[in-house]
């Protein structure tokens, strides 16, 4: 099938970053190596942490579903970046006053911005909103419904590659909430993408779509056969506010079965890394020994955020013009 | 029409000899205490090796990206492969040997220098490059050159190295771009 990606320009470079379904290993590849260089801003040594690329640009936050971490990374990623950041929570706005999207969109537009960053409960809500908005407009996805949070999965890939080096000979593992995970859904892709050896998925059936081998994973509903071996292990968070039906008996049996522990931990591979896309629930897919334990990278894979999304972002606002270039 | 050899290895250590020479006049003359050196991605840091190496500086050399702070980033984006700014001392307060390939518009100085502040207040910055070409847009001289050509208005010079260094003679056309 002839699959136009909407996400990019005529010339191949990105124009928004709604998912990473479509996109090529060397643009991964690309976007890895650009965060890689801004991960050296924050070095210490350096007393400025800002650079000038986004300079009179301006970047809005449109979060009609609350969420502190990813908002806060974006907000620093396009401040670091010079930009200036309008944020907007939606959800406490304009639309309870019966204002429609498009119409919220048009007013937004005509404040002269050049970003929207958004997040919604709803699937494909970006990609409506970069479908909807004026062409000089990029769109991020900062998560949309269960479908993507492609800026968390390249987050990361970063951090995978920065234990790891090469993606080809990992086995990965994502444990927990599959079915109601954005995050695990672009992970996946990402993973792919770059060519590891195997992702695995391990959860409760309840916990999986409908036919999860379509996304190219193997499924284990065992926590130590799944881990066994692997080289990476993300965890994913048990989205309470999610559920609406009753797709487990209890948090304390969750924790029995899947919880990832010091113990359970043994039989992945002994350099094995374990990460987490925030918030996590200790005690409940998490032991505390484990998030704070030597295996973790939680606090990297925040770090990594910054850098991942102003390399995002800093690849769709810059090089969109193609006048001649001058020296 | 494709670039051709315009000078080879030896001949460029030669240019770099004396641009070290012309150097430790200046560092003797201003008095220059403890100086550091920072090359500019990619082929300034070339020139910056052997040139520090010549000097026997004390600190380790530095390095600049400056893709962060271009003034034409909005047209031309980003380069992933460009390594990063390393910077692995204190500039406070310190002379800087600001070092690079070829100095034209001038804006790849303009930038430099941008970011260098960025890390602190140098004492001074003395630049030196090894090709001055004509053709600038901004006020910005070398303290220090290893030569000056004279090329046709569409000629470009560019370095091509590390080892061995061989500079090269292009003409520019619509779509290329060239280093400055």
């Amino acid at each position: 099938m002839l699959y136009k990606n909407s996400q990019l320009t005529a010339e191949g470079k990105l124009k928004h970053f709604l998912s990473i379904e479509g996109l090529k290993r060397d643009l991964l590849v690309d976007i890895l190596d650009t965060a890689e260089n801004f991960t050296a801003l924050a070095h210490k040594g350096r007393p400025v942490k800002k650079v000038p690329l986004l300079r009179g640009k301006t970047v809005t936050n449109l979060f009609f579903e609350n969420s502190t971490r990813t908002r806060t990374t974006f907000e620093l990623a396009a401040k670091r970046l010079s930009a200036d950041v309008l944020n907007l929570n939606i959800s406490t706005s304009a639309t309870t006053k019966g204002e429609s999207l498009l119409d919220t969109l048009r007013n937004l537009e005509a404040m002269h911005c050049d970003m929207f960053v958004v997040r919604h409960a709803s699937s494909g809500a970006a990609r409506f909103i970069a479908e909807h908005c004026e062409e000089h407009i990029s769109v991020m996805n900062a998560g949309d419904g269960a479908h993507a949070h492609p800026t968390q999965a390249m987050l990361d890939m970063l951090t995978i590659r920065q234990h790891k080096g090469d993606f080809t000979p990992l086995r990965v593992a994502i444990v927990g909430d599959i079915l109601h995970s954005r995050v695990a859904r672009s992970q996946i892709l990402a993973l792919n993408t770059l060519g590891v050896t195997e992702v695995r998925v391990i959860a409760p059936r309840t916990l999986l779509p409908f036919d999860p081998r379509s996304l190219g994973v193997h499924v284990y509903h065992d926590l130590i056969e799944g881990i066994t071996d692997v080289d990476v292990i993300i965890m994913l968070r048990l989205q309470k506010e999610r559920m609406a039906g009753a797709f487990l008996p209890s948090e304390h049996e969750y924790f029995r079965l899947y919880g990832l522990t010091e113990n359970k931990l043994k039989h992945a591979k002994k350099d094995v890394i374990v990460m987490h896309p925030g918030p996590i629930n200790r005690g409940v897919e998490i032991d505390s020994a484990v998030a704070d334990g030597p295996h973790s990278v939680i606090l990297q894979q925040v770090s990594n955020g910054i850098a991942v999304r102003m390399a995002i972002m800093s690849m769709c606002l810059g090089g969109q013009d193609s006048r001649e270039e001058s020296a | 029409m494709t670039p051709t050899v315009f000078m080879q290895q030896p001949a460029i250590l030669d240019l770099i000899s004396g641009m070290a020479e012309q150097l430790q006049s200046i560092i003797r003359e201003r008095q220059l205490i403890n100086p550091v050196m920072i090359g500019i991605h990619t082929g300034g840091v070339w020139v910056a090796d052997h040139l520090h190496k010549k000097l026997g500086l004390a600190d380790e050399l530095g390095t600049l990206n400056i893709s962060f702070y271009r003034d034409d980033f909005s047209r031309i984006g980003l380069n992933p492969r460009v390594k990063p700014s390393n910077i692995p001392f204190d500039i406070e307060d310190r002379p800087v040997i600001l070092v690079d390939d070829v100095l034209q518009t001038g804006r790849t100085i303009r930038a430099a220098m941008n970011e260098i502040f960025d890390f602190g207040r140098p004492s001074a910055i003395i630049l030196a490059v090894l090709v001055n070409k004509t053709g600038r847009e901004l006020p910005v001289q070398a303290d220090v050159t290893g030569m000056t050509p004279t090329l046709k208005p569409n000629d470009y010079l560019f370095l091509r190295g590390p080892e061995p260094l061989e500079m090269q003679l292009g003409q520019k056309t619509a779509s290329s771009g060239n280093n400055d």
